[in-house]
């Protein structure tokens, strides 16, 4: 096996005296589709924050690449190759279509000579083809200069992935990025997404989708109450009877043993 | 020729609309200045300095103002970058307050009777100056640069998760707002040839504000709107009822802020405005 590309070793995080994560470890390999799941504030999401640096973490590391990443600037996480998505959108309101994308890009054009270039004037500039190029082969079709506050919930998510995908990323996390999304579009994202995988992108995703999990995920990790409860393949998952006790609780466990 | 009366609401909405797109910068990037006399005023008193005392060019003594109110918004910045929503509205508004008591107290700059700028700059001038003005304005809202200010006032986290220096453009933000309103006073002493520091007032700095927030923040269009409007608006009112003018005119605000909160001109607005124009060019 090859050496991961993520390395999470024993981190923890409280927020006050609420232990949200309580020495949590995994790793990715280079290349690997990770599903990350478990019940409603299991810490999941905070994993990621912790990840891209929105909250430091209190113990334990995270390495990427061979690099200690645990209290590196958020700024700098992104050009090293580790991209996000959100839970709930967070997509810039007033910016276009096209110019959310470009956001993505931001990590490999903040050179003075490209951050004074007046794109918006220019017909053919590379960054906008390559903005354009994305959104179409993730077949979005909108109006690229319509303003993304208000477009439906599905195409925002969907811009949402392409705005994380346009920092070349080598490790893409995806919070939930089913959710909300109807059956079709579920499956269409579930190939995008397996598609992005071949071409050497390492993906950790988090999800309720059960069924989006087994489509694409190689690997699993639980997380229960801020501990992982449980690590190995969708199928094995599925059998776990910690697991089953976690989202079903004991009692219903019990009961249908006793029926 | 122009007419004088022609001749001085030009001068002074060259005057407003380089003071509106000094606001305009730091609110474009998230942060609202409710300073923006207290740049002018720094403006106006450098350059009032360099060409009095020291006998500079105009063009020298000018760049002094803008310069040196560049300075202050870039020191400025990093006390008021500490506060956020209404305290730094409120830390901006001391920060002019203080700079309009210096002014009154330092005897060498004429202290409450103000100062009289002997070199004069003709209104051409003026219009020059706003003309580069607002060519700057839209070409930095063209650019990238422009993208991340916009980016850092819809979410200034993301911005960074993005790679944004965050803190440096909101630093960047106030330095170069600070010297657009400098330039603005700089040339108001030189147009005026006289300053005091009652014109440097809070209700100025309010009202530049209100230019910019009613105009709209998302476009370089929206101080350009909001600066004539309320420049030229009263003028016109002014040819009618007198008594009535100001309800008019604050009706018309209030009006404004329900219907368009966002403002008047809306990067969608602007969007549309092209849509319908290609279209009706293509035919
Ligand atoms: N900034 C914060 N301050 C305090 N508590 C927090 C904070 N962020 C998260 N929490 C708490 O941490 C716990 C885990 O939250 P988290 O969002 O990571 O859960 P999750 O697994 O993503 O849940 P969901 O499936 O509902 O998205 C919850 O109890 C939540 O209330
Ligand atoms: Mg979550």
């Amino acid at each position: 096996m090859s050496d991961p590309i993520l390395q999470i070793s024993n981190v923890s995080k409280s927020f006050g005296g609420l232990k949200v994560l309580e020495d949590v470890s995994f790793n990715l390999t280079p290349g690997q589709r990770f599903g990350l799941i478990g019940p409603n504030g299991a810490g999941k999401t905070t994993v990621f924050n912790l990840l891209s640096g929105v909250y430091a973490v209190d113990r334990g590391s995270v390495v990427l690449a061979g690099k200690d990443i645990t209290n590196l600037p958020i700024r700098e996480r992104i050009g090293l190759g580790l991209s996000r998505s959100f839970q709930n959108i967070r997509l810039m309101p007033h910016l276009s279509v096209i110019e959310n994308v470009l956001m993505g890009q931001h990590c490999q054009s903040s050179q003075i000579t490209e951050m004074l270039k007046p794109i918006n004037w220019m017909k053919n500039n590379k960054w906008k083809q390559r903005a354009m190029e994305t959104l179409e082969n993730a077949g979005l079709k909108v109006d690229p200069g319509s303003t993304v506050g208000e477009l439906p919930y599905g195409v925002r998510k969907k811009i949402e992935v392409v705005r994380a995908l346009m920092s070349k990323p080598s490790v893409l996390m995806l919070d939930e990025p089913a959710a909300g999304l109807n059956a079709r579009e579920t499956s269409e994202l579930a190939d995008f997404l397996h598609e992005i995988s071949t071409r050497n992108v390492t993906l950790l995703l988090v999800e309720h989708d059960m069924n989006f999990i087994h489509a694409l995920c190689e690997r699993v990790a639980v997380l229960n109450f801020g501990s992982k409860i449980f690590e190995g393949t969708p199928k094995e998952v599925n059998r776990d009877k910690a697991v089953l006790e976690a989202y079903l609780g004991t009692s219903t466990l019990e009961a249908s043993d006793a029926a | 020729m122009m007419g004088g009366y022609v001749e001085g609401i030009i001068a002074i909405l060259c005057i407003n609309l380089m003071f509106a797109y000094g606001v305009y910068l730091t609110a474009a990037s998230g942060q609202l200045n409710l300073g923006g006399a207290g740049f002018q005023a720094i403006g106006a008193y450098v350059a009032g300095v360099c060409s009095n005392s020291l006998g500079f060019p105009i063009f020298f003594s000018v760049l002094g103002g803008v310069l040196g109110a560049g300075l202050i918004g870039f020191l400025i910045s990093f006390p008021v970058l500490r506060t956020r929503g209404v305290y730094m509205v409120l830390a901006t508004f001391a920060f002019a307050l203080v700079v309009s008591g210096v002014i009154l107290n330092t005897d060498f700059l004429g202290g409450a009777t103000g100062m009289v700028v002997t070199a004069y700059t003709p209104v051409e001038v003026l219009i020059l100056a706003t003309l580069l003005t607002i060519l700057l304005v839209f070409w930095l809202m063209a650019s990238r640069i422009g993208l991340v200010m916009r980016a850092v006032h819809d979410d200034d986290v993301v911005s960074e998760i993005m790679g944004v220096n965050v803190r440096g453009v909101q630093v960047f933000a106030f330095t170069l707002g600070g010297a657009l309103a400098g330039l603005s006073g700089a040339l108001y002493a030189h147009h005026y040839s006289f300053i005091e520091a009652q014109y440097f007032s809070a209700l100025l700095s309010i009202f530049v504000l209100l230019f910019v927030l009613i105009g709209g923040t998302q476009t370089a269009w929206g101080p350009l709107f909001g600066a004539s409007f309320f420049t030229l608006v009263p003028e016109v009112l002014r040819l009618g009822d007198t008594e009535w003018r100001y309800v008019i005119f604050g009706i018309l605000i209030v009006l404004m802020m329900i219907f368009r909160p966002e403002g008047i001109i809306t990067r969608t607005l602007v969007h549309r405005v092209i849509m319908v124009f290609n279209r009706s060019g293509g035919h």
